[in-house]
């Protein structure tokens, strides 16, 4: 069970080779703007075609091109949550996580939609536009939209990167119910090393392109593996980790 | 016989309304293949739906004739089927307008269309809507101001079309005299009165429709 995947993609230069799997639990790619991260997780989802490589999730074949499988986005069962979130600003909230609904019968879209609006807290939000809530707000919309056709694996690329400090813990700790409510394999895209490092059961390290280092939080700080991550680590350390917080714990 | 002045004024509009009604239908689809898929012959369509735009529209009208006349690659064939031409019908005025527009359409289309966000197809896509479902309930929606005023204006270059019209639909009056050709045919033998109104009222009704595009911020061209 979980996801495991294996890509080559080159584009304008730039070659994404990278193979790793990861089972029921939530794994970080973490790197560098330009590692190779988000494009990793369009090429999951199928909104790339990567040139060589194979795509598993819980057994079925998504992708593989040595057998010329390739399933379009619409049968991939990702709940996948954007950068910029990209709710769609012509419908309502409630129009855009029943648009997450498709092929859900009419009984059971209404009855889980209402579960979503109850767990995600958007009680009084249903007609608003998502320009007229707040970041926050726009968060929780996208990851209800994402899990209303009930994803077998969540892709979510920096959904909290533009949201301040206070509502990222909130959101981060969401995102831990979310886990135990859904129990589903997530991929969480971020180039924040806190975030990396009190969010994720396995880390994965990429630079240009390549997996430099798979291993817990502890592993990958305590230990980094080369030049590439140490370098890493150093850098988003003292960009964004508060004085004294001790990340070689054990 | 029909009034002179009423019967090009009223088979204006139904000209210009027929045309910009094909206009929509086939400039969108073509704009949409434009702005989102790559295909063989791509750039050569694109140049030659927009040749209409910058051609005279008499060397529009050759072509038609070319096309479409009794002799014509396409209108021989009809010729002989069913012993009927276009030409000099208002359905040739109907075709001179709808080439002349096509582009304006398809030019303003295009551009609303690749102005969606990609994130908002895609975010479409994974949660399983098919491509045309993504067209009408994503595109179509968030593009839909640029595409009135490609309608907007394709109706008003339809309205004055005129070199393409007469070289193929001929200035038949009471048949194929739309307000252009009338208003050429008035002005010739010196009717001044009768221009002046027709004159007239073209510019104020082109004046409207581009008030209309730039009041709802659909700067174009």
């Amino acid at each position: 069970m979980g996801l495991s995947v294996k890509l080559l993609k080159k584009v304008n230069g730039f070659t994404l080779d990278v193979e790793w799997e990861i089972g029921n639990n939530l794994a970080v790619l973490f790197g560098f703007s330009g590692a190779g991260k988000s494009m990793t997780l369009q090429l999951i989802a199928g909104l790339m075609k990567p040139d060589d490589g194979v795509i598993k999730l819980n057994k079925n074949v998504l992708f593989d091109s040595s057998l010329k499988i390739n399933l379009p986005p619409q049968e991939r069962p990702f709940g996948y949550v954007f950068q910029d979130l990209a709710l769609f600003p012509h419908m309502t909230v409630k129009a855009n996580i029943l648009y997450g609904a498709k092929g859900l019968d009419r009984v059971e879209r209404q009855a889980r939609v209402k579960g979503m609006i109850e767990i995600f807290r958007i009680e009084g939000l249903e007609n608003r536009l998502p320009s007229e809530i707040s970041g926050g707000q726009k968060q929780r919309v996208a990851l209800a939209r994402a899990l209303m056709r009930k994803p077998e694996a969540l892709l979510l690329d920096e959904p909290f990167s533009a949201l301040d400090n206070p509502i990222r813990l909130e959101m981060r700790s969401l995102l831990n119910d979310i886990r135990r409510e859904f129990n589903i394999p997530v991929i969480l895209v971020t180039h924040d090393i806190i975030e990396a490092y009190t969010m994720a059961d396995r880390i994965i390290v990429y630079a240009g392109g390549r997996v430099k280092q798979v291993g817990s939080p502890n592993e990958v700080f305590g230990a980094p593996a080369g030049p590439d991550v140490e370098m890493l680590v150093n850098t988003a350390g003292t960009a964004s980790i508060p004085p004294g917080t001790n990340l070689h714990l054990n | 016989m029909s009034n002179p002045v009423f019967f090009p004024l009223r088979l204006s509009f139904q000209v210009a309304s027929v045309a910009t009604l094909l206009v929509m239908l086939v400039g969108g689809l073509i704009a949409y293949l434009l702005a989102r898929k790559n295909f063989k012959g791509r750039t050569l369509l694109d140049i030659l739906i927009t040749l209409p735009l910058v051609l005279p529209s008499t060397v529009t009208g050759y072509y038609l004739i070319i096309l479409f006349g009794r002799n014509g690659f396409v209108g021989s064939f009809v010729y002989d089927w069913t012993g009927w031409s276009i030409m000099f019908t208002w359905y040739a005025a109907v075709l001179a307008s709808f080439v002349v527009a096509l582009p304006l359409m398809i030019k303003t289309t295009r551009a609303a269309i690749e102005s969606v966000d990609e994130n908002l197809i895609n975010a479409s896509y994974s949660l399983g809507h098919s491509e045309l479902e993504t067209a009408v309930k994503v595109i179509l929606p968030l593009s839909k101001k640029g595409m009135l005023a490609g309608v907007v204006l394709s109706f008003a270059r339809a309205l004055g079309e005129f070199g393409a019209t007469l070289m193929i639909a001929g200035n038949i009056p009471g048949r194929t005299d739309t307000m252009p050709l009338a208003i050429y045919s008035l002005a010739n033998s010196g009717e001044w009165s009768s221009a002046n109104f027709m004159v007239l009222f073209l510019t104020l009704i082109s004046g409207f429709f581009l008030y209309i595009t730039n009041r709802y911020g659909m700067r174009t061209v």
